[in-house]
């Protein structure tokens, strides 16, 4: 038997959490053990983890800072209302609408995601962060005054109001500009947003070990260096930022169709800083740390409820302590500690009878 | 140091753990087995209330909050039946509001004040019609709340107290023709907002309506700060009514652009102008001559609004603006409503909810408050009551 690498195992374990969390969150939403409060959250929780790991993957991997993630959320979310508004009549299940609709959101980000990234990613460093920043915005804005509607002869659009439109019997208005859209069928579950996680997963650590992803890195940490060694620096990272954004957009799916309205304004630059935080706040490059920091950030200012007036002030104080523990090396060693204390104790029994550690698999 | 900021952390994050395990134990039991008996007749019913009191909307909420928090003292000290009442903060978000509204339905709550602003209502109210749980709303004034367009969704348990957004275009457009405020018209809107432009939208049919000339119409958006241009437009178009479905901020803005420019017209606003005479740092001679659409007014002199504002500025040391007023006005059309269908503490919140539903579109339940008298509501949760228009004078509102 050929001996895993680091790298697979790490993998492995990280597919092996997200279920493992799966199923014991699930099982206890079976049992009735589960608030309410908790129990809405779960979809938004897994929507922050996928969007987190797909910013990973440009701002930890790439290393390169992008300040509109929101923005690529929405596109797929509003494209992906609009394709269920229009297959709410097919007569298809709820599940494979969602899918069909998570689809086409992260289809259609994507392809913003590569118009922006052409010229934006011949940018380096503030500059970088700044145009993303303003994309994020233009899209913001661009929504707000979209106008969509679907009828019996298809879909039409506008950019200035809904009154033209002149529907036919059974027509209705999907996106009303500020308003966002309404009324929407909700098809998110929790199941669907663990296999959202999965796929994310799957597609972000799949990227990072490859070539490209190897490449990808190699462009991080030395732009010269690889680009004297062939390397397409512009193309690595547009690799980076477009996959990122069929996820991002694949998630704003997720999420739209979780709430009955979506409107243009939540994808604001707070979000893309929200979840720029989860992925700094996990570590950069961390994937794994994303998917924590993600969940408990999201539940953090749920379960700070009981503090009322002081709950933003307390989720404050929480952010800025973490970030000085993550950087604190006392505890970092502390944590190492008792980790490996455990992995030894644990891994003792095995060597004993293997002989050896690793020693039957060599 | 280092050792004693990790140590800080640790102890900070298991009293939030625990603080949240300790609520969340608490919370289903109430819910899930009816609590201990009460006495006969009486009881205590849970109002649960939902608005931003934090993040750029935190007024609204905030004022909501404080507006019901007087009723239902007052009704507390009445005696007869009780109301436990808890508010939770949505910073205005559908997402935080949808929480909002789980946490509350852990508590047990049995029927709702909220959600304050629009996009947030429509998200919990899709959530508490499949739970059939009662909504009254104080100011949420979409139509869309309850009523997707060509019927895609019909909430039949949210109620309005205020006027919707097309009726406020409407009354609007009515206004300025029946007392002949002007002929031409200019339209300053918030066109990356929904309320703004659902006014807008009415007000415009409206006023072709009537024949209403609109001579200039321009946009902003949140971030706007310069209003030089939209400004500038009206006045060379020679526009001798301003109408801003806005709220009072930007009004704020468009106001001292307007008079920069030597710029007097008519100012017209809605109800979203109400707060602008307490807003931080605004000369408020610049509001002279300014009309508003509202249903409160706290100045005026009715014994009910007397006695309302004088509670409301003892308590929180300041003047209760519209949104207050929909805050208190809900709590009572709540209680006489929850009186009327004999619902107490052992009422489920479906059995509430189907039983208020049956009470507000009765017909014949109506409720006096400080947003107006004889409030009657329709089968489709809108409200019926007087509008009122004020103009500012010398620092207060008049009515007109």
């Amino acid at each position: 038997m050929k001996k895993l690498s680091k790298n697979t195992v790490y993998n492995l374990s990280t597919y092996g959490i997200v279920i493992v969390a799966y199923l014991i969150v699930q099982g206890i939403v079976l049992a009735g053990g589960l608030s309410n409060q908790i129990r809405g959250q779960l979809v938004p929780i897994c929507v922050y983890i996928s969007l987190a790991i797909s910013l990973n993957l440009v701002s930890g991997v790439s290393g390169e800072l992008s300040l509109g993630h929101a923005g690529f959320m929405s596109v797929g979310a509003f494209s992906g209302v609009i394709v269920a508004a229009a297959l709410r009549d097919s007569g298809m299940g709820g599940v494979p609408i969602l899918i069909i609709s998570m689809i086409v959101g992260g289809v259609i980000s994507g392809i913003a995601g590569l118009i922006i990234g052409i010229p934006v990613l011949r940018l380096r460093g503030d500059y970088l962060a700044i145009v993303t920043l303003a994309f994020g915005e233009i899209i913001k804005n661009i929504i707000n005054n979209l106008y969509v509607a679907v009828d019996a002869r298809g879909l039409h659009f506008s950019m200035t109001s809904a009154d033209g439109f002149n529907l036919s019997e059974g027509g209705r208005v999907v996106i009303n500009g500020p308003m966002g859209a309404t009324g929407i069928t909700k098809l998110a579950s929790f199941t669907m947003g663990v296999v959202l996680i999965i796929f994310t997963l799957f597609v972000v650590l799949g990227t990072i070990n490859s070539r490209h992803g190897r490449a990808i890195m190699a462009a991080r940490d030395n732009r010269i260096a690889a680009d004297s060694v062939g390397i397409s620096v512009t193309r690595c990272k547009l690799l980076a930022f477009t996959v990122a954004a069929v996820l991002a957009g694949m998630a704003g799916a997720l999420y739209a169709m979780n709430y009955s309205t979506v409107a243009a304004k939540k994808f604001d630059f707070n979000t893309s800083i929200l979840i720029l935080v989860f992925v700094v706040l996990g570590g950069m490059g961390n994937i794994r740390g994303s998917i924590i920091a993600a969940a408990i950030l999201t539940l953090l200012p749920e379960l700070l409820r009981s503090v009322a007036d002081y709950r933003m002030l307390v989720y404050a104080i929480v952010l800025i302590l973490v970030m000085l523990a993550r950087n604190s090396t006392v505890l970092k060693n502390y944590i190492n500690n008792v980790v490996n204390g455990i992995v030894s104790r644990i891994k003792a029994p095995f060597s004993g009878r293997n002989g050896g550690k690793g020693g039957a698999s060599e | 140091m280092k050792k004693v900021i990790s140590i800080l952390l640790v102890v900070l994050l298991m009293a939030a753990v625990f603080t949240a395990c300790g609520s969340k134990d608490a919370a289903p039991a109430p819910a899930s087995n009816a609590p201990a008996a009460s006495d006969s007749g009486s009881g205590t019913i849970k109002i649960g209330g939902i608005g931003p009191t934090t993040g750029a909307a935190a007024v609204y909420g905030t004022a909501v909050k404080n507006g019901a928090q007087i009723a239902v003292d007052e009704i507390n000290a009445m005696g007869g039946l009780q109301i436990e009442y808890k508010f939770q903060d949505d910073e205005h978000d559908a997402e935080k509001s949808v929480n909002a509204y789980n946490a509350l339905k852990d508590w047990g709550v049995q029927m709702i004040c909220g959600t304050v602003t629009t996009t947030p209502c429509i998200a919990v109210a899709a959530e508490a019609n499949s739970d059939r749980v009662f909504m009254l709303t104080p100011s949420a004034s979409s139509p869309l709340v309850n009523h997707g367009e060509n019927g895609a969704y019909d909430y039949d348990n949210v109620f309005q107290l205020c006027f919707t957004d097309p009726d406020q275009g409407l009354a609007s457009a009515q206004y300025i023709v029946d007392h002949d405020l002007g002929k031409k018209v200019a339209i300053i809107y918030n066109n990356a907002d929904a309320y703004s432009t659902g006014i807008y939208q009415t007000f415009k049919a409206k006023a072709a309506e009537l024949n209403l000339e609109v001579v200039s119409t321009t946009t902003f958006t949140d971030d706007t700060t310069d209003f030089s241009v939209q400004v500038a437009d009206a006045q060379s178009n020679g526009a001798d009514v301003v109408f801003l479905p806005i709220y009072y901020e930007p009004a704020a803005l468009i106001l001292r652009q307007a008079k920069s420019i030597g710029y007097a017209p008519v100012f017209f606003g809605v109800d979203g102008m109400d707060g602008i005479l307490t807003l931080e740092g605004f000369d408020a001679s610049l509001a002279e001559g300014v009309m508003l659409l509202t249903p409160f007014s706290a100045d005026a002199k009715d014994e009910r609004t007397a006695s309302f504002v004088k509670k409301y500025t003892e308590a929180f040391g300041e003047t209760p603006n519209q949104f207050a007023a929909d805050g208190y006005d809900v709590i009572y059309a709540l209680w006489n409503a929850a009186k009327a269908a004999g619902i107490n503490d052992k009422t489920s919140a479906a059995d509430a909810c189907e039983k208020l539903i049956a009470t507000f579109s009765g017909g014949s339940f109506s409720v006096d408050g400080v947003t107006g008298a004889g409030m009657k509501w329709s089968k489709e949760g809108t409200v019926t009551k007087a509008p009122k228009a004020v103009v500012i004078q010398n620092g207060v509102y008049v009515g007109f």
